[in-house]
């Protein structure tokens, strides 16, 4: 995902060694390409009306670049000259549909697709910024899956070569071509309508959108599996997209409410990580180590989510809660009955075990050990929870606070059995051996 | 990764000539364009340097030199602060700019863990 590893221009090369100035056109061609294909793409997915018909179109273009301009130079405006060359394409393949032989409904939705746009230079040159909500809303469309969702945004949005998303997500890259594939192919198959929704629709479809940005978010920041403790590339491309999305979508408070909670979370990013790699939690943080330019970002966004919206969504009491955090120059000025109050607020917007358990924390940190244990004694039956790593990993931190070492030291092995990151595991081995020396000392 | 937009403005740091409404214009909707595809994280633009100040260290001796500084040459007008995938795309962005007689600089901000 990084620089100097995307693979694009050697999937052209082949084999055959190139010289400097092909390789700098190369080069220039893939940044250009990464700025540029999000915008192709929406464009031409408004013209043709599927987002793998325009990929592949956008594709074209971007293969006849690598031809032509390590010879005939970078164009003064190598956005313009991929759309007109990507268009031209367009422009044919329409032609052909129609004059093929097809079932009438495809005529009709081509005809009409041809009436929307009589002039389909005009067409494509269109508001951009609409173009762009308009392909957000389709490769997040709900009838994927998440990771479909997922797979697609980074491809189309995010201009991310299969290679690179399968990277970040330690995946084969064959899984994640086919998630691709079949994306496109769910996508035509229910008509999926290129379309900025409006209305009640609307409010469902962004918070589609919104959970596919902070799912590709989370995976960065606290990678589920692996050696890596974060994937900060997965946090960039997410922080991206939500910058972008918070451009074109201005009066959502819930997209400002989503920026604000990951420019606040990725402010942690290089604190988070320890000398030799490992973990280190939240209140262990050196805050000196915190971004404290994404900390003033994301407290505007907050900001900004607060004054567009009555009641605040989950995502801005989420950032309020990480708000918090990023206010108090020291942990143990953590306004801590705030944190259980939004976390209150949370529960009762989105109630799951997951709130609740972070409830508990909170209280816990406000009002004492035991009421926190309290909250999270309850939720021990929970089914949901029954493999979830942090629930014995909160109960063992409550429990060795309130110095029942061996109950903890159980607790943080249990949690260390389930946890599948490398990292966290063996942070809470060492809690567990902790435990283990404070029970024979007590 | 980070990188950091240096404005080298020359003469203009020291004598702070204003530039045109229209050449504002157009920069504003260059900037506007940088933001909206998510690349501006940060920017500013300097006092001349005739309003600054230098504190030189030696030993244990502090010298405070008051501007305008010679070198204008090197001396900053302004800053961005951008987050991109490569230097070839700071490069790429920074080309379509609409300046004319300037030079500008692009560094890389180091970062511990690739943020």
């Amino acid at each position: 995902m990084r620089s100097g590893r995307s693979s694009r221009p050697t999937e052209c090369e082949g084999a055959l060694p190139i010289d400097p100035a092909t390789a700098e056109a190369h080069r220039a061609i893939e940044a250009i390409w990464r700025i540029e294909s999000a915008r192709l793409i929406a464009g031409l997915a408004r013209v043709v009306g599927d987002i793998g018909t325009a990929e592949e179109l956008a594709q074209d273009a971007l293969v006849a670049a690598l031809e032509q301009w390590p010879t005939a130079g970078v164009p003064e405006q190598p956005g313009a000259w991929l759309m007109g060359t990507a268009k031209h394409r367009a422009i044919d393949l329409i032609r052909r549909r129609q004059t093929l032989e097809r079932k009438h409904e495809e005529i009709a939705r081509d005809i009409e697709r041809a009436q929307e746009g009589l002039d389909l230079d005009t067409a494509i040159d269109m508001e951009v910024g609409d173009d762009l909500l308009g392909l957000i809303f389709m490769a997040c469309h709900p009838v994927l899956s998440k990771e479909a969702r997922v797979a697609l945004t980074l491809r189309v949005l995010g201009g991310l070569t299969t290679e690179e998303i399968a990277r970040g997500f330690l995946v084969p890259v064959s899984t994640i071509a086919q998630r691709i594939v079949r994306a496109k192919r769910t996508l035509a198959e229910a008509h999926v309508r290129f379309e900025v929704p409006s209305g009640t629709e609307r409010v469902a479809r962004l918070a589609s959108v919104l959970e596919v940005i902070y799912l590709i978010f989370n995976e960065g920041y606290s990678a589920t599996a692996g050696d890596d403790w974060a994937r900060p590339a997965l946090c960039e491309e997410a922080l991206r997209l939500g910058r972008i999305l918070a451009e074109l979508a201005t009066n959502e408070p819930e997209v400002h409410g989503l920026v604000a909670l990951m420019e606040i979370h990725a402010s942690r990013l290089r604190a988070r990580v320890g000398p030799s790699g490992a973990p280190v939690l939240l209140l262990e943080q050196d805050r000196s180590q915190w971004d404290r330019l994404l900390i003033r970002r994301g407290l505007a966004a907050l900001e900004r989510a607060e004054s567009l919206g009555d009641a605040m969504g989950p995502y801005a009491l989420q950032a309020a809660i990480a708000a918090c955090h990023a206010r108090a120059a020291t942990a143990a000025e953590t306004d801590w009955p705030r944190i259980a109050a939004l976390y209150d607020a949370v529960a009762q917007l989105a109630p799951s075990p997951v709130v609740e358990l972070n409830r508990a924390v909170a209280v816990g940190m406000a009002f004492g050990p035991a009421a926190g244990l309290e909250l999270v004694d309850a939720l021990v039956p929970e089914p949901l929870l029954k493999e979830y790593h942090l629930l014995p990993a909160v109960r063992g931190d409550l429990l060795r606070k309130l110095g029942r070492s061996d109950e903890a030291r159980a607790e943080f092995e249990r949690a260390a059995s389930l946890t599948q990151n490398a990292r966290e595991r063996e942070l809470l081995h060492r809690r567990a051996v902790e435990c283990a020396a404070e029970g024979l000392a007590g | 990764m980070r990188v950091l937009i240096l404005a080298k403005e020359g003469d203009q740091s020291v004598s702070a000539t204003p530039p045109t409404p229209e050449a504002m214009a157009e920069f504003q909707r260059f900037n506007q364009e940088l933001v909206k595809a998510g690349v501006v994280i940060g920017d500013g633009r300097l006092y001349p340097s005739s309003q600054g100040k230098r504190v030189r260290f030696d030993g244990k001796k502090r010298t405070v030199i008051d501007g305008p500084f010679a070198e204008t040459k090197e001396l900053v007008g302004g800053y961005w602060l951008w987050q991109v995938r490569s230097m070839d795309e700071a490069v790429e962005w920074l080309k379509r700019a609409p300046f004319d007689g300037h030079t500008f600089e692009i560094r890389q901000v180091f970062e511990t863990d690739g943020m």
